[in-house]
């Protein structure tokens, strides 16, 4: 073995510590017009990384009370309709202010252009502009939460959100509408990039899997946001009229809402899960040290769950009235979404099958992202069935699969991002120890409070109500515990990352031995990431295979 | 490249990727605005189909002969915009600033036939929520059901309210390209803003393309109905 | 990007196809057609907005990517409208 690259290892601390550079995108400028006026992608990525964190922990806020008003049967904690707006503003909060922008927004953004090899991306001031539409947008719903809440739940379901609801759900409307158009630039700076400003060499088939994945999910953002947009501005113009086109005195249709609504956000549960899946494909490759199994499958997998994500929606309106025939086709066609899913994670298997596998923090999380997806994905499929779905619509049992798709899904995904990338973002390391731990904390934590769930939901305790029979308790208590823990979980990282900052060793440029063109850059990078522009040569994952097979 | 010093930005190579680029960001756009405007035509025609007599019957009180009008408006906004283009190209300035005057020209023009036209239409008691009279639906022959007729009606208002709202844009638009031709900054090599403002232009004329047979000519007309 | 200048006649021309379909459009609406005044409306405005597309969007001399975003954007209304409508259009034949 060469002494350059000790592949099939991660390699050890060598004999000169790693520095981090003089100048770097962060110290290059000071102030604060450095940061609000910059069109630096990597700068732009950490002003989304604390705008969303902030959000996350606003959102996290909401549950917490959700589940402590839920340790008693008669929700003495809080009164009935500030439980519905609590419930409400949770779903508001994490679906479009923390699910949705996050990977691509932090991670996307910061990465995404020196993957490609890029010195930006195609639009940077779009860029800026997407991140201050994003937080007017925020800050308008949140004021709208605050200052008197909102009592939809996040689906503003018509005829109730245009008649009925005494709640500020104009403003909380417009907040979402805003920060959409921040979705829609982002998404369209990312397709713009990834056409046209890739290195040379660099063709489709030598893209990372994070780019395919980033590349599928922008489709969506770009496709599905306006509808969303329309939807909410028709239900906004309604309430505000008093007369519009969901209106059952005139004729109206207010199932025609629940259309326009899920063509938007069934969708985007892919855009929540793919950039997430793109994560753990760079992850699985890198501490598996094996090149991805069945690259050309993976890449194709992203863009086929786009295509058909956009193909299943009335799969969440099977009890609402749509006609049987249409019904069937949805749910026929909501199995075939699954094909594309199972074959990522069967590829990801295939990888870690015989590979040097190191569990380093981010592949911690990484292993935990697919058995909670899987678990998630399954109980998805059961959901698809027609026959099923109308005995649990509605119940504990989605509330319980969605969170296995979003939270055991997404968010371990991006914590194990966020773990993968530290190193490159900031030039620290975080402690190993306690990464490793919180790891553990919340796996543990996320089983205990949503497999109990799934109990419930069969036994047929119903969402979004603030009491439930007493046999329901246990249950309940099992997974309100299981939050605490889940909460330790997720404020752990908040600790140790931040204190990395200041006590973390120096990373150098490549701490895991990755391959990708980001790794191949001083940590932090320079302002315009690379010196010279790059030259691609071969594929994504050239983790030699031979020595490994020496190793048993 | 050298020649074009100073004219591509930092991160791109050359001024062809640079164009390429802007202009399928544009095209990107359009397509998101196609499924804004998609979202309530599909809603349009939900209700189109299943109450087709009562919008048609709605459809005759429009003012048609306005409707037709503004078309060929929009229209001849259209050819001077991207006669606009054609000047910037050719290097052509004063033609490039009599074009774009134009084409704002044309834009108000829209709105003061649009204005005449919403007046009318609330003298006619057209207007529901604010105007309107049931009785007198009912008590045509056939009947229309003036539920559904104001179902109709109100999606008149925030289609043509919706398009409105880009023109507004469209204008605001055109008036910094106006500002930018008075400085001299739209040479010939620099024509991708003129070229990328007037996509957004045709566009909005496209989606009024659709809006006139979908809102004005639903149902048939008389003579008579050829009236300001 | 086009690299040469489409000459202003053609605009012209253009130009006065789109006008003269406006009046066509127009006119057809004073006959009586039954229910295919959409129908016959939309078909011309397709042809309308294509050339609209084709000379003063320049598409006709675009790049791929043009056309790529274009036919995204029309592919995805398409599945709106039609899996939407196939909701609408089937709710009296399966009503048990
Ligand atoms: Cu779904």
């Amino acid at each position: 073995m060469s002494d350059a690259i000790v592949r099939g290892f991660v390699p050890q601390a060598k004999a000169r510590p790693p520095r981090t550079p003089e100048t770097h995108y962060l110290n290059v400028e000071y102030g604060v017009k450095s940061w609000l006026l910059t069109t630096d992608h990597k700068r732009i990525a950490i002003l989304y990384l604390i705008a969303v964190t902030a959000l996350f922990l606003l959102g996290g806020a909401a549950a917490t009370m959700i589940r402590l008003n839920l340790m008693t049967p008669r929700g003495e904690l809080l009164p009935a309709d500030t439980y519905n707006k609590l419930f409400s503003a949770h779903g508001i909060i994490m679906v479009w202010f923390f699910l949705v922008p996050v990977v691509p927004t932090v991670l996307g953004n910061f990465i995404l252009p020196m993957m490609v090899g890029a010195r930006d991306l195609a639009f940077p001031k779009l860029n800026l502009i997407s991140w201050y539409i994003f937080t007017i947008g925020g800050i308008i719903t949140l004021w709208a939460i605050l200052a008197g809440g909102v009592d939809t739940g996040w689906t503003f379901y018509t005829p109730f959100s245009t008649k009925a609801a005494r709640t500020n759900v104009i403003p909380t409307i417009i907040g979402i509408f805003i920060s959409g158009f921040s979705s829609i630039l982002t998404g369209l700076n990312f397709i713009a990039t990834l056409h046209r400003m890739r290195a040379p060499g660099m063709t489709w088939t030598r893209m990372p899997l994070f780019l395919w994945s980033s590349y599928a999910t922008s489709v969506i953002l770009l496709l599905a946001t306006p509808v969303l947009a329309m939807a909410l501005i028709l239900v906004g113009v309604e309430r505000a009229w008093g007369i519009g086109i969901f209106d059952p005195d005139l004729g109206g249709d207010p199932i025609l809402f629940q259309h326009l609504f899920w063509f938007y956000s069934h969708p985007v549960v892919y855009v929540m899960v793919l950039p997430a899946m793109g994560i753990v494909s760079e992850i699985i490759t890198c501490f598996s040290r094996k090149p991805i199994f069945g690259y050309i499958f993976v890449a194709w997998a992203s863009v086929g769950i786009a295509v058909l994500g956009f193909l299943v929606w009335a799969h969440h309106m099977f009890v609402a009235g749509q006609s049987v025939y249409s019904a069937q086709v949805f749910s026929a066609l909501s199995y075939l979404v699954a094909v594309p899913s199972a074959i990522k994670v069967f590829n990801w298997t295939a990888t870690l099958y015989k590979g040097s596998i190191s569990f380093e923090t981010p592949m911690l999380f990484a292993l935990g992202f697919i058995a909670l997806f899987t678990m998630g994905g399954l109980t998805g499929l059961m959901l698809a069935a027609l026959g099923v779905d109308m005995h649990v619509h509605d119940t504990y049992f989605i509330i319980a699969h969605f969170h296995f798709i979003m939270v055991g899904g997404t968010v371990m995904a991006y914590m194990a991002g966020l773990h993968y990338w530290w190193p490159k973002m900031t030039g620290r390391m975080y402690s190993d120890f306690l990464s490793k731990l919180s790891a553990l904390i919340i796996f543990v934590g996320f089983i205990l409070t949503f497999l109990p769930q799934f109990v419930l939901g069969y036994l047929g305790m119903p969402r979004r109500y603030h009491v439930y029979p007493p046999e329901f308790q246990i249950l309940n208590v099992m997974s309100s515990a299981g939050a605490s823990i889940l909460a330790v979980g997720y404020l752990l990282p908040l600790i140790y990352l931040i204190w990395s900052l200041f006590a973390g060793k120096a990373a150098g440029p490549n701490p895991w031995g990755a391959t990708g063109l980001e790794w191949q850059t001083p940590s932090p990078p320079p302002p315009h990431n690379f010196d010279e522009t790059p030259v691609v040569t071969s594929g994504p994952y050239e983790y030699a295979t031979e020595e490994i097979t020496d190793v048993h | 490249m050298s020649t074009n010093r100073g004219l591509v930005a930092h991160h791109f190579e050359d001024i062809e990727q640079q164009r390429d680029v802007e202009a399928f960001g544009m095209w990107m756009f359009l397509a998101t605005e196609i499924l804004i405007f998609g979202a309530v035509f599909t809603a349009y025609t939900v209700y189109r189909l299943r109450y087709a007599a009562d919008f048609e019957a709605a459809s005759s009180k429009l003012n048609v002969l306005i409707g037709s009008i503004n078309t060929i408006v929009l229209l001849t906004s259209s050819l001077t915009m991207v006669l606009a283009v054609h000047a910037t190209r050719a290097g052509r300035p004063k033609m490039l600033m009599i074009c774009l005057l134009l084409t704002i020209f044309f834009g108000l023009t829209f709105f003061g036939f649009k204005a005449v036209e919403y007046y009318e239409d609330y003298e006619e008691a057209l207007v529901p929520g604010l105007r309107f009279d049931p009785g007198e639906w009912a008590e045509r022959s056939p009947p229309a059901n003036a539920g559904h007729v104001q179902l109709m009606l109100v999606f008149y208002y925030i289609m043509t309210g919706l398009h409105a709202v880009h023109m507004i844009v469209g204008i605001g638009l055109l008036t910094w390209l106006v500002y930018r031709a008075r400085r001299g900054t739209l040479t010939p090599a620099r024509y991708m803003a003129v070229e990328v403002v007037g996509l957004y232009w045709h566009f909005v004329d496209i989606v009024w393309i659709f809006l006139l047979p979908l809102l004005y000519l639903a149902g048939t007309h008389r003579a008579s109905d050829l009236h300001f | 990007m086009s690299e040469q200048l489409t000459p202003t006649k053609t605009y012209y021309s253009v130009f006065a196809a789109l006008v003269a379909l406006t009046l066509l459009t127009v006119g057809v609406s004073f006959f009586e057609l039954g229910n295919w005044h959409t129908t016959v409306g939309i078909l011309i405005g397709v042809v309308k907005a294509s050339l609209v597309a084709l000379f003063f969007m320049h598409l006709l001399h675009s790049s791929k990517l043009s056309w790529l975003a274009a036919l995204a954007g029309l592919f995805w209304l398409v599945i709106l409208m039609g899996l939407t409508l196939s909701d609408y259009l089937t709710r009296q034949v399966l009503d048990f």
